[in-house]
């Protein structure tokens, strides 16, 4: 079953005054994301990533489409007890210690006061803030804010969580840390959709992923198929004892050359030349260095999508 | 209903740490320097006196609150986006609205409640009797208060705070004066200005109805049925107001 389905979602501003245009943020998105799966929503700023979240939360209404959260039509506020939500650069009410803001959070959630009690020391070591807890949110810093967003979002253990760039504002070892707990999230079978520009983040914990563009889904799939479908692999090859310009084959076959000195470097389109280029290379008397298959990375795919070559 | 309780909650505390309750000094000081000032005057005119700028005192504070802290109520969760995590919880739009007008009505409960008592505790130590009267015009003083502050509150559901305030100060101001358009509509000749400020009288709120500060501070009660119909009156209106503003909220996009 899925956990969220947004189909064929368009959502238009329309103009303040009559002088003014209309804006089109989101032309008919589709995508699906399954139970227990851990979905990467990527984008540039302004790509319309953080209305599809306000959507599927019912902060915003679409000017047409479907949208269903965990069954139900998205705001539906029943289903809000299942779900946990991190907004981007998070502010919060500062007056409030992180205790407090907690327990704030976890009787929203319709959660018991012994519940929240036991809830709350759990979720402040998940996120490494035990020392903080009786400290107010306005002493505490970017990061530190960061980190008491996704307790919050996590308070009442729910069963999706959308996350709307939750290593922004973090630094190595706290985007480690966030990585960790959305894996373990995903061990514990819940699901996550979450947004980044942090694509090493992507490809580490996503199961899939979605790329948006100027507010229409431009591909959508597991990050192996879309980088096989869409990036076209290549090998490098390195050798000594050669001028590779030389070499007919290598001249006719190889994208790419470097020379330095006697050593040559050369990237070729795929393995289907290597053979001959690996004969010519025989024949010319070079010693193999190496050989490298170059795999596309979800940043070429990513590049090249968001760029409309693709 | 945990869920409006919880942000009812929130709103009481979140004002209190405002430092809101600050004013109460700047009141006290205002109390305790009007009686001593005024205390080279007959004891009739003293007593008057002392009533009628302790009920000044506490009717200009409450509604400078439920206007000023008012407008915020909404709008400032908007701007600092608290709105979106809140929201994503399982709290309908309506819930919220009322929690956070509650949260303020019972600031304001507390703060008149405070003020009331320093005012009566002054009185007493100036040698005054207390009146029943007084108690009836704070009273009413209370339901004002309730009332402007749901007009901040409706007109912060669409509009920005600065816009908010002026439309409520200018409903406040309006709302004292609806008994001169009353008159105005009786006496001109003019069928047009006539239905006009007939209109405007029967759709404004009529505030004076609440204000009987004057003959309260001379000792003189209000009937008890007048004091009912004017409470009624006003938190109807009240209530009135919440119902629009819940339904503006609804239907808005964040």
């Amino acid at each position: 079953m899925d956990a969220i389905t947004i189909e064929h979602v368009t959502k238009v501003y329309a103009p303040l005054w009559p002088w003014h245009r209309s804006s089109t943020v989101l032309s008919d998105v589709s995508l699906f994301v399954t139970k227990g799966e851990i979905f990467g929503f990527l984008g540039h700023n302004g790509a319309g990533k953080t209305t599809t979240m306000k959507i599927l939360l019912g902060l915003l209404r679409p000017t047409s489409g479907r949208v269903d959260v965990l069954g139900a039509p998205a705001g539906d506020v029943a289903t809000h007890s299942k779900l946990g939500y991190l907004p981007e650069a998070p502010y919060f009410y500062d007056y409030l210690t992180a205790e407090e803001f907690l327990e704030f959070y976890g009787k929203l959630a319709g959660m018991s006061h012994d519940a929240i009690q036991s809830r709350i020391p759990i979720l402040l070591e998940q996120v490494g803030l035990q020392e903080a807890q009786h400290r107010q949110l306005r002493k505490f810093s970017k990061g530190m804010l960061q980190r008491i967003g996704l307790a919050q979002a996590l308070i009442q253990d729910p069963e999706l969580v959308v996350l709307d760039e939750p290593m922004s504002g973090l630094d190595p070892m706290g985007r480690k840390e966030v990585r960790d707990l959305i894996l373990t999230l995903r061990e514990q079978g819940k699901t996550v959709f979450f947004s980044t520009h942090i694509l090493s983040d992507v490809e580490m914990v996503c199961d899939r992923v979605g790329i948006l563009a100027k507010g229409k889904m431009l591909a959508l799939g597991k990050v192996e198929d879309l980088i096989d479908a869409h990036i076209a692999q290549s090998i490098e090859v390195v050798c000594d004892g050669v001028i590779g310009k030389q070499i007919e084959p290598v001249q006719r076959l190889a994208l790419r050359i470097l020379q330095s000195g006697t050593r040559c470097l050369m990237v070729l389109p795929g393995h289907e030349c290597l053979d001959e280029i690996l004969e010519a290379l025989r024949r010319a008397g070079a010693k193999l260095v190496s050989i490298i298959p170059h795999k596309g990375s979800l940043e070429e795919l990513f590049v090249q999508k968001s760029h409309g070559e693709g | 209903m945990q869920c409006l309780f919880a942000v009812a909650v929130n709103t009481f505390r979140e004002t209190l740490r405002d430092k809101i309750l600050y004013n109460l000094v700047l009141f006290a000081v205002l109390l305790i320097g009007s009686s001593v000032l005024l205390g080279t005057l007959t004891i009739g005119e003293q007593a008057r006196l002392v009533n009628d700028l302790g009920l000044a005192a506490i009717n200009v504070v409450a509604v400078i609150i439920a206007i000023f802290v008012g407008i915020g109520l909404v709008s400032k969760e908007i701007e600092r986006r608290t709105i979106y995590t809140l929201l994503a919880r399982p709290i309908t739009r309506a819930q919220f609205v009322l929690g956070k007008y509650l949260g303020l009505a019972l600031v304001i409960l507390v703060n008149i409640g405070i003020m009331f008592a320093m005012f009566l505790a002054t009185v007493r130590l100036s040698g005054h009797p207390i009146h029943a009267s007084l108690f009836q015009a704070v009273e009413l003083m209370l339901v004002e208060a309730l009332l402007v502050m749901a007009f901040a509150l409706l007109f912060s559901t669409f509009s920005s705070s600065i816009l908010s305030a002026t439309l409520t100060l200018g409903i406040y101001v309006v709302g004292h004066l609806t008994s001169d358009l009353k008159m105005i509509a009786e006496k001109h000749a003019s069928g047009v200005i006539k239905s006009l400020t007939a209109t405007l009288y029967y759709v404004f709120p009529n505030l004076e109805t609440l204000n009987i500060k004057g003959q309260s501070a001379a000792g003189i009660s209000v009937d008890l049925g007048f004091q009912m119909i004017a409470t009624t009156y006003g938190l109807l209106y009240t209530g009135l107001l919440l119902v629009g503003a819940c339904l503006i909220f609804q239907r808005r996009d964040f």
